[in-house]
């Protein structure tokens, strides 16, 4: 029997990016998606989202901003691939708010650990009716050409 | 008032995949109770003690209901609803945001 393994796959830049942002904004955590087209599960444009609740360990998309991005992503025919935040003094690993938060179910749900004692690499998770299943992050130099340049419109 | 309501994806299998609903009601609240009709099991996912659930956003055209008048919000014909989840997590324990 074939077993379906869940994985992430994303393009270095990105988790630099993300990384980036996260260790800017700390102490307070930062939150962004990754969006890409329907269906490919490919992240490919990065949008950092304000955190609304501007605390060091709890993070809110920026409802009217979260309006626009949803807005956009359904007029390019998008979805969000990733939905990342960080945590700043524990592990990256899903805490019961984000569990209870978690709604899409097709998205990675990526936590970047800010605080060096809790390791420097990104974590993705799937997190679907409640259960976490972590899954491998598989990170790429290049995507196909055509992705690559839409990475950078 | 007939509005066009905006469904998010996880709440798609109540009402039978369709992205976008024609609805009337002459505020939010009524809106829902007309959905509610017609996909039994909605009105739950949005409200919980006569307000709107602190999980999900709900906005008409481009305005967040928080700010306006929350479930009262008046509609005029042609408005747009709009239901997203809220995106929001973090370390913080779950409780302190119940």
């Amino acid at each position: 029997m074939e077993v379906k393994k869940i994985m992430l796959t994303i393009h270095t830049k990105l988790v630099e990016a993300m990384i980036t942002q996260a260790h800017k904004d700390h102490p307070i955590e930062t939150c962004g998606i990754i969006a890409g087209p329907q269906g490919c599960n490919l992240p490919l444009r990065l949008i950092p989202m304000r955190n609304a609740a501007r605390s060091a360990v709890f993070f809110k998309f920026d409802p009217n901003q979260q309006l626009q991005v949803w807005r956009d992503m359904e007029a390019r025919d998008e979805e969000p691939i990733v939905i990342y935040h960080s945590h700043t003094d524990t592990q990256a690993y899903p805490s019961r708010t984000d569990v209870k938060f978690a709604a899409e179910l097709r998205a990675h749900y990526v936590i970047i650990p800010t605080n060096p004692i809790y390791g420097d690499e990104i974590r993705s998770f799937r997190i679907c009716d409640g259960m976490v299943t972590e899954e491998r992050v598989r990170m790429l130099d290049s995507y196909k050409s055509e992705w690559e340049l839409a990475m950078v419109a | 008032m007939q509005v066009t309501v905006h469904i998010p994806t996880i709440l798609r299998p109540l009402t039978e995949n369709q992205k976008r609903l024609t609805i009337t009601g002459f505020s939010v609240l009524e809106v829902i109770e007309h959905m509610e009709e017609r996909y039994p099991g909605i009105k739950e996912k949005l409200i919980t003690g006569g307000k709107a659930h602190h999980f999900i956003n709900i906005y008409v055209n481009d305005d967040d209901i928080r700010f306006t008048d929350g479930l009262s919000t008046s509609l005029s014909d042609g408005d747009s609803l709009t239901i997203l989840p809220a995106v929001a997590g973090g370390a913080e324990p779950a409780l302190l945001h119940t």
